[in-house]
């Protein structure tokens, strides 16, 4: 343990490296924890034809009694109340599942493949990987729905080679496959990128090993490349599942009117309703659902390590 | 040195033995990678049970023979034969060898055991054999305490002994390791040397070795194959090798030697005894008793190991030996031995040892000293090659 008490020991007394380590809590502080507390806050309160559009609003310490008790959480039973929110919130894990195992189904092959290609390709192929995000999100989803209208470049492309009729027209546009398509298209670099690098770092002697003991390639993946690009697995899967969990972008370009995510609702919510506590709400048990989960699979990892 | 405890080989020398089936045998075996030649038209035989060691410089090819065997690579020409069945085109993992890696290539996320169990698992045996053998192994390489430890929890040294339990578990036909010793500090590589030898015949193995080391060559094997550029230079017992060499690379490779270029003046054959050649050796006429091809006027290189060289400071008495006069220029105190630079009046070096018998700290010879260097007629090498 001496070892580790010293450099702890030096962390105390020495003010530069408090400062060091203080800007990333002091970042989190101003950028994530007090625009939370503030969420948090306007959850506890309720509607208000006003400006902001809720109440009670903090009237100085002095009236500090009468603003705590006039907050409550009838939004979040409210929560309870609508299947709408809960039926949203199931429909946003459920497209994140699927759109995860996808990702995971397409990228691994890349990832896999990107890793054993020859030493000087691979900075081009990460490159290319990476290519996409040189034109705006914003664009490539629109560029999308050009692709998948009815009478878009799809449509187009079928038509031409004959697959479809001249009058026949893909109906895919403002459906879920739309948003599935969407959102794999935009997160696979997310999930290609930590599944190559796990798999780049693999020693290929040990395939060779496996390969003496008498264990044919694709068992050996199972046994040997698999359970070793695990944490690469994880990382990618953690970095897609989150966000597309609370994605917005994409189901309302892409979706169609019964695409129901929790993102949309909560845009709803917030501008079309102008119910801010009840979108502050939604909000914060979205947060809550995906990082007790993610704080529970750590502390697991961190047993088994 | 430790000496070896275990069962001890004698008389084994099958490749003496014309009616002796090869175990292994590479047959004009090419193998290029590109324009690069790695291995250039080779053969090979290789008998059971031997300890058969592939030494030369890196780049010489006796890796790529060996990837060869294991299957990793597949000739680009000629075949390899395993018990006189030709064994191209099947893959690594239907190979009746297995390999200990230079890198050790143990799987990190598994235990010494699970390790252990590895290829014994791919072949299906039953859960219950499975265990013993693998009991039996943590045994022999002394790990039974680490079987629940994963390979970066273990030393350098254990890693090895895992290695090799891996590749041992399945009883291979052929064992083949590759530099298995690099990694380890001196001490421990000449221990595991000898415990080597002591394995590969208590289980009646052939044992396959790659090395760059001759020394561990010399100590372990049975026959030595010197390997330069992707052609087999020699083949021999490790005795052979050093006191045979048959041309001036193998001779220069293993261990220390004087080279000495020369023309041969006059060859003489005495009845029931070897011939006698001479040599000039620009200017320095030596004599050697050996059966030698070469005739007058021939290029050839005289060669001598530095311990056969006696030193003496008194000019030798029998006119006929050979005897060379000089000065010592450097001397190399290595403890055991002290291997004296000795000048002659035309600038040329030759070397000579001299086992340091006695406790003294001032030897007798000195820089400066002028000195007679002698050696028997049967000392020296005449190579041709």
């Amino acid at each position: 343990m001496a070892n580790v008490s010293e450099p702890l020991k030096s962390l105390h007394t020495n003010p530069a490296r408090w400062l060091v380590v203080a800007v990333p809590y002091l970042w989190l502080l101003l950028f994530f924890a007090a625009p939370f507390l503030i969420i948090f806050k306007i959850s506890l309160s309720d509607t208000a034809i006003a400006m902001p559009p809720y109440t009670p609003l903090f009237q100085g310490f002095g009236a500090l009694g009468d603003f705590v008790s006039n907050l409550d959480f009838e939004n979040y039973l409210f929560l309870t109340d609508d299947p709408l929110y809960i039926n949203a919130y199931l429909s946003s894990l459920r497209i994140a599942v699927i759109s995860t195992f996808l990702l995971l189904l397409i990228g691994y092959p890349m990832a896999l493949a990107m890793a054993r290609a020859p030493t000087s390709l691979r900075p081009t192929l990460v490159m290319l990987v990476i290519l996409p995000f040189w034109t705006s999100f914003l664009i490539r989803v629109y560029a999308w729905i050009g692709i998948l209208k009815p009478d878009g470049l799809l449509t187009l492309f079928l038509q031409t080679i004959g697959i479809m009729g001249p009058d026949d027209q893909v109906q895919i546009f403002r459906t879920d496959y739309a948003v599935f398509i969407g959102i794999v298209y935009s997160y696979l670099p997310f999930m290609v990128l930590p599944l190559y690098s796990a798999l780049e770092k693999m020693d290929n002697t040990l395939l060779e090993a496996a390969s003496d003991l008498g264990c044919p390639p694709w068992k050996a993946f199972w046994k040997i490349t698999f359970p070793l690009s695990l944490p690469g697995v994880i990382a990618g899967s953690m970095i897609c599942f989150i966000p597309i969990t609370g994605e917005f972008v994409i189901p309302d370009l892409l979706g169609g009117a019964d695409t129901l995510m929790i993102g949309k609702t909560l845009w709803t919510e917030f501008f079309g309703n102008r119910d801010w506590p009840l979108a502050s709400a939604v909000a914060v048990i979205l947060l809550l659902a995906l990082v007790i989960p993610i704080v529970i699979f750590q502390n697991q990892q961190k047993k088994v390590a | 040195m430790a000496k070896s405890l275990g069962p001890v080989k004698r008389k084994f020398s099958p490749w003496t033995d014309p009616s002796a089936v090869p175990f292994i045998r590479f047959e004009n075996i090419t193998k290029r990678f590109g324009t690069f030649t790695a291995v250039d038209n080779l053969t090979l035989d290789i008998y059971e049970r031997e300890f058969f060691s592939l030494l030369g410089p890196s780049g010489c090819g006796k890796t790529t023979l060996m990837r060869m065997l294991a299957g990793f690579e597949e000739p680009t020409e000629g075949r390899i034969l395993l018990q006189g069945k030709d064994i191209s085109g099947v893959p690594p993992y239907r190979r009746p060898t297995n390999m200990m890696f230079q890198s050790y290539a143990l799987f990190p996320h598994m235990t010494v055991e699970k390790n252990i169990a590895f290829g014994l698992e791919q072949d299906n045996l039953p859960k219950g054999e499975i265990a013993a053998r693998v009991e039996e192994m943590l045994k022999l390489v002394k790990l039974e305490p680490f079987a629940k430890r994963r390979p970066n929890q273990l030393s350098g040294g254990q890693r090895q002994r895992v290695a090799l339990a891996r590749s041992l578990a399945k009883r291979p036909k052929v064992l083949l390791l590759d530099e298995p010793l690099g990694a380890l500090d001196k001490k421990l590589r000449e221990e595991t040397q000898f415990e080597l030898m002591d394995l590969q015949t208590k289980l009646g193995l052939t044992f396959l070795i790659v090395t760059h080391d001759q020394e561990e060559a010399m100590t372990v094997s049975d026959r030595i194959a010197v390997m330069d550029k992707g052609l087999i230079m020699q083949v021999a017992t490790p005795a052979e090798i050093y006191e045979a060499p048959n041309s001036r690379y193998v001779a220069d490779f293993i261990g220390d030697i004087n080279i000495l270029e020369g023309t041969v003046a006059a060859t003489e054959s005495a009845l029931g005894a070897p011939g006698t050649v001479r040599i000039d050796c620009e200017g320095m006429a030596v004599a050697v008793e050996q059966e030698c091809q070469a005739v007058a006027g021939d290029k050839v290189a005289f060669a001598i190991r530095p311990e056969k060289v006696r030193i003496s400071p008194d000019q030798p008495a029998d006119p006929s030996a050979n005897a060379v006069y000089g000065e010592v220029w450097d001397i190399g105190y290595l403890g055991d031995f002290s291997v004296f630079l000795v000048r002659m009046a035309d600038g040329r070096i030759v070397r000579a040892a001299q086992a340091n018998v006695s406790r003294l700290v001032d030897r007798p010879i000195t820089f400066g000293d002028m000195v007679w260097l002698t050696w028997p007629l049967d000392a020296g090498l005449v190579l041709t090659r």
